[in-house]
């Protein structure tokens, strides 16, 4: 048992890769069997992980979550600002300039109108709430577009951890939201072609929601909604920790 | 494969050296939009790359690679956070999830009207 225990204490970074399949693994079976695949079980890992972020202080009082508890401290290695940044800007990848164009006009309007929409409602609401300082208003507003861009936008401005989670937790239930409201809302906003599914993706922003509300409302539309929704949280990354930054903090002085 | 992710650790850095020096010009000390010039450096350089027909199966893979890892990252980043001192602020997580996303639902529905303003 002490041979494990020092194999588990040395290689942190491969425990940290064990723990997240198998969180994956339980949360993926149990969003087709249980619930019909109607969330998407990325946003269930996510929040099952901020459960366990919660029972992990409980236990080892201490601000990292579970990664207080020595053998998963590698999830905060690979967890940290340098992995998170590097693997977002591989999402890059995803984009094109086809598909830029592909989306067009209307879909450069709806990007810029849905980020500002749930950035200045995210603000608006943590305002009210009392958080009064411009670094964690500006990122409990970026968790509001996506639970990416709030810990980027966090990272970056130097949040602390317990805003960063605030911010994710948010970008969870959006998404949730979103994959729950999109099949009962489709009919009333007029959801029904391609160029809807690109406006609406743009506006929502969260590919996972999106694609998941779309599958559930009309799965030859999925596509048309992920091509905008790629590039919300890319716009999102780089307006929230500068613009929008720079704007709260010179009107909060 | 390292070519890729090479190519991916090329862009990374640039943006980040991006962000670092615009967030000093501003006299801010934050890395300001690093990950998102990093993103459009990805983006030109995979434009150049596909043009010149080096984007092949194993030179993307390096990239493809990190590009699906990122949601297990969040997951362990969502782990390791201090979400026990931040449950006290919970109610602001659940309306700032679900409030905005109401109104987005009527944003889209005027914007959607205006563009197809026979139906």
């Amino acid at each position: 048992m002490k041979e494990l225990e020092v194999i588990l204490d040395k290689n942190g970074l491969i425990v940290a890769f064990l723990i997240v399949g198998i969180l994956t693994w339980a949360t993926d079976v149990f969003s087709k069997k249980a619930l019909n695949g109607r969330i998407p079980g990325s946003a269930l890992a996510i929040g099952l992980a901020l459960v366990l972020g919660y029972l992990g202080g409980v236990f080892a009082e201490g601000e990292q979550g579970l990664a207080d508890i020595s053998y998963f401290k590698g999830l905060s290695f690979l967890g940290g600002s340098m992995f998170r940044d590097f693997a977002i800007v591989a999402t890059a990848t995803g984009a094109s300039f086809l598909l830029i164009r592909k989306s067009g006009m209307l879909g450069l309007i709806s990007l810029v109108l849905g980020i500002g929409l749930f950035f200045g409602f995210g603000v608006a609401l943590g305002w009210l709430m009392g958080y009064r300082d411009a670094i964690s208003l500006c990122t409990i507003g970026a968790g509001a577009c996506t639970y990416i861009v709030g810990p980027v936008t966090g990272g970056a401005v130097g949040a602390s951890s317990e805003i960063i989670a605030l911010s994710i937790g948010t970008g969870v239930v959006k998404t949730i939201a979103v994959t729950i409201l999109t099949p009962v809302l489709a009919k009333w906003i007029g959801l029904n072609s391609p160029g809807a599914a690109m406006a609406y993706g743009g506006i929502m922003g969260t590919s996972s929601g999106v694609a998941a509300g779309l599958a559930a409302t009309d799965p030859s539309l999925v596509p048309y909604g992920a091509v905008t929704a790629t590039f919300y949280t890319g716009l999102g990354c780089l307006i929230c920790p500068s613009l929008f930054y720079l704007v709260l903090s010179t009107l909060l002085g | 494969m390292i070519k890729g992710l090479a190519l991916l650790s090329f862009c990374f850095l640039a943006g980040m050296w991006c962000g670092a020096l615009l967030g000093s010009w501003l006299g801010i000390d934050a890395n300001v939009g690093g990950v998102g010039f990093a993103m459009a450096f990805l983006l030109f350089s995979k434009e150049y790359v596909t043009n010149k027909g080096g984007w092949n199966g194993e030179f993307g893979f390096g990239l493809d690679f990190w590009n699906k890892l990122y949601i297990p990252i969040v997951i362990a980043m969502a782990a390791s956070l201090n979400v026990k001192s931040a449950l006290s602020s919970g109610l602001l997580a659940l309306l700032a999830g679900t409030l905005p996303v109401l109104l987005a639902f009527g944003v889209v529905k005027i914007l959607l009207k205006q563009v197809n303003p026979e139906k």
